[in-house]
């Protein structure tokens, strides 16, 4: 019989390269099964995995579909360390970018520079509000956040159908459930004239490497390891859970509440039903691809912007289903776990238990 | 809104001008014709509808087009890059179908002036936008008055997806129909807030059911509500196509697009360099709206009031929105015998009475 034995020390070159063999996983299963249902399977990986990255013209989009699941998946990565797990960073997302419009709409007639950093004031509170219902509720009243936090997602999608159909609707969009196009104060700056790129990008990049610092290398990141790793040591080294879970779920709820307002103040332009194609749940496998780690994030955040933008091509070049996309994307979260269990555990033979004599 | 149309104008330029070598060297090639789609192209609705148009351009055309396309495009930022890749990838006509793509298609078409588009069911058109659409509303009546004779309970349901001017005047076309049958008639609403959903539109129809609809009509595209339907033995119609071999018994009639004869047309003015920019909107008359075969189970009376209904919009005698016409608050909004302009229509946000939306 075969039994797994937890390896006493995973392996830390192992733990890095197991994204890595994850991809090549994939891209071969993906490969093997749409060859064999007709398709070219060699063009059709290549299309999805290859093409974004050597095509220049593809890179502007693969840095602006990157971007918001970056910045989610760092507020996420950092309550996962904490054993905090915020599922519901889509709703914070929507309810960052809400409250970001409700400035951008108080301010349409005005012009001037502080217009946008209020906006992005707004969309981190707006998040962090959001994220504070589950804290709360997890503080005071022991209530799950994984169930509140993906609860309240729903209740902030629906706030959005009402805002735009109803108190927000455009007054000359002939009735079109949309709020209206922002101003130029109030959209996001590309980062050179004439590109796609807004300034999310460097943002978010920028994003990561202030979460590195403080999760290496200061006392608060330290807090957070402790009580995510080892609760009790936490509790008699003094440091506060509760304090850690509010943090956490803050930071959390405000990075996806910039990513949402950033969203509706850059590519959107504006806020309609739309507006959440779930970067709040893709930045969960984003988080763990990247190991939970900033620079990790940035790497696993561009993979997955690769699925989409080359799911696209391989759409329109070998006639692939837009269901690949999800399919190539379910198979690299099952082999990164897959990868994982196999990192931590080992398949050993049990040993025999001795026969009593009868 | 202002620098970002001249930040996009400028990319305007860049992106024709690294694309311009491109269209020379394919000059030979087949002629590149683009699809983008909201839903999969197996939704046996909408999107379904606009591939059977790609594939009757493949049929006419043969080797001298290339087509492609995009399905499961969401309305958004993702479709200025799904429009932007088939615009690069050379496809020199696009149809961006959906209404949600009418800044995406705005937005991409100032990037490539000499790339023409053409967008389904939008009011925004440009030098090298064309839109265009059908009057769905026409089929909405004829269904409706089949709903006024077949319906017992005197209710129907509706699954509409959002209240858009294009869905509110289906709801409202369909209701006035079925009401000239039975002046009691209730129409119910419920609002799925999607397009594409089969789960979401049949548990909406199995709703309307439950509080007594007899008929279900939907403005959604697949075809989930005529299957519950079919399982709880009530009648519904087809939507964008005939539904018949998902619901043999309940599906009455079915509104069915055919944009065949529009792409055929204008793929062949863009080829020839005749083709312009415009709106084009067309009924039963155009070919674009058919209905499918009636359904065995409608009566005499029913299919011969629905016949006369259709002679008469495609001699023009008759029209769906015809006064005396009041909404839902009272309010005149046709007076004796005045028919509504399609200006009207193209922005109606209100509801007849007897609608319970």
């Amino acid at each position: 019989m075969l039994e797994w034995r937890r390896r006493r020390e995973p392996s830390k070159t192992m733990l890095y390269l197991s994204p890595l063999i994850a991809i090549g996983l994939t891209m071969l299963t993906g490969m093997l099964v749409f060859g064999a249902i007709g398709f070219d399977g060699l063009r059709a990986v290549t299309a999805i995995f290859i093409t974004p990255l050597i095509e220049p013209q593809r890179w502007a989009d693969l840095g602006v579909k990157a971007a918001p699941l970056i910045m989610i998946a760092l507020g996420l990565a950092i309550g996962f360390r904490a054993n905090v797990w915020n599922i519901g960073a889509e709703g914070q997302y929507v309810m960052g970018a809400i409250a970001g419009t409700g400035v951008a709409l108080l301010t349409h007639d005005m012009t001037g520079w502080w217009i946008l950093p209020a906006m992005a004031l707004a969309g981190i509170l707006g998040g962090a509000a959001w994220a504070a219902l589950p804290a709360l509720l997890k503080v005071r009243l022991q209530v799950s956040e994984i169930l509140t936090s993906l609860m309240l997602t729903y209740v902030a999608v629906q706030f959005l159908y009402y805002l735009v159909r109803g108190p927000w609707k455009d007054p000359d969009g002939f009735n079109f459930p949309q709020t209206k196009m922002f101003s130029g104060s109030q959209t996001l700056p590309a980062v050179a004239e004439g590109s796609l790129v807004h300034f999310g990008v460097p943002l978010a990049i920028l994003l990561a490497l202030i979460a590195w610092f403080v999760m290496s290398k200061t006392v608060a990141g330290y807090a957070v390891r402790v009580v995510g790793r080892a609760p009790a040591a936490a509790r008699h080294g003094g440091f506060d859970a509760s304090r850690v879970t509010w943090a956490t779920l803050l930071a959390g709820g405000g990075l996806a509440g910039l990513a949402g307002l950033f969203e509706a103040a850059g590519p959107f332009g504006q806020l309609t039903p739309q507006f959440p194609v779930g970067y709040g749940f893709t930045a969960i496998i984003v988080a763990f691809l990247g190991r939970l780690s900033p620079p990790g994030i940035v790497f696993g955040a561009l993979v997955l912007a690769v699925t989409y933008v080359g799911g696209e091509i391989a759409q329109s070049t070998v006639r692939l289903p837009s269901a690949a996309t999800g399919m190539f994307q379910a198979l690299l979260l099952f082999f990164l776990l897959a990868t994982d269990v196999l990192v931590r555990y080992r398949l050993a033979w049990k040993a025999r238990p001795a026969r009593s004599a009868p | 809104m202002s620098t970002i149309i001249t930040r996009r104008t400028l990319l305007a330029g860049a992106a024709a001008s690294s694309a311009l070598p491109l269209v020379g060297a394919q000059a030979q090639a087949p002629f590149g014709v683009g699809f983008i789609y909201v839903g999969p192209v197996g939704d046996h609705g909408w999107s379904w509808t606009h591939d059977q148009g790609r594939k009757a351009l493949e049929k006419e055309y043969g080797n001298k087009i290339k087509t492609s396309f995009i399905e499961n495009v969401a309305e958004g930022p993702d479709a200025v890059r799904a429009i932007r890749q088939l615009a690069q990838a050379g496809d020199q006509l696009i149809f961006t179908t959906s209404f949600g793509f009418m800044n995406p298609t705005i937005q991409v078409a100032k990037q490539f002036p000499k790339i023409r588009f053409e967008h389904a069911t939008g009011y925004q058109r440009a030098e090298n936008v064309a839109t265009y659409n059908a009057r769905f509303y026409e089929g909405r009546a004829v269904i409706g008055t089949l709903a006024g004779h077949m319906s017992k309970s005197g209710q129907a349901g509706y699954i509409a997806s959002f209240p858009i001017p294009e869905v509110v005047m289906g709801i409202n076309a369909f209701h006035l129909a079925a009401k000239k049958v039975n002046p009691n008639f209730k129409t119910k609403v419920i609002w799925a807030s999607t397009w594409y959903d089969p789960a979401k539109e049949a548990d909406a129809a199995k709703a309307l059911i439950d509080q007594g609809c007899d008929v279900i009509s939907q403005h959604t595209d697949s075809p989930a509500a005529l299957q519950a339907a079919e399982q709880r033995g009530v009648f519904a119609f087809g939507q964008a196509s005939d539904m018949k071999a998902f619901a043999p018994k309940a599906q009455l009639s079915a509104i069915v697009d055919d944009w065949s004869g529009y792409y055929i047309k204008r793929v062949k003015e863009a080829m020839d360099g005749s083709w312009k920019s415009g709106d084009v909107w067309g009924g039963i008359k155009d070919g674009m709206v058919k209905l499918a075969p009636y359904n065995d189970a409608v009566t005499p009376a029913a299919r011969a009031a629905a016949d006369e209904l259709q002679k008469g919009i495609v001699a023009g005698t008759i029209h769906p929105f015809t006064g005396e016409l009041k909404d839902q608050k009272g309010t005149l909004r046709l007076k004796a015998g005045e028919t509504a302009t399609d200006e009207m229509l193209s922005k109606m946000d209100w509801y007849v009475d007897g609608v319970q939306a």
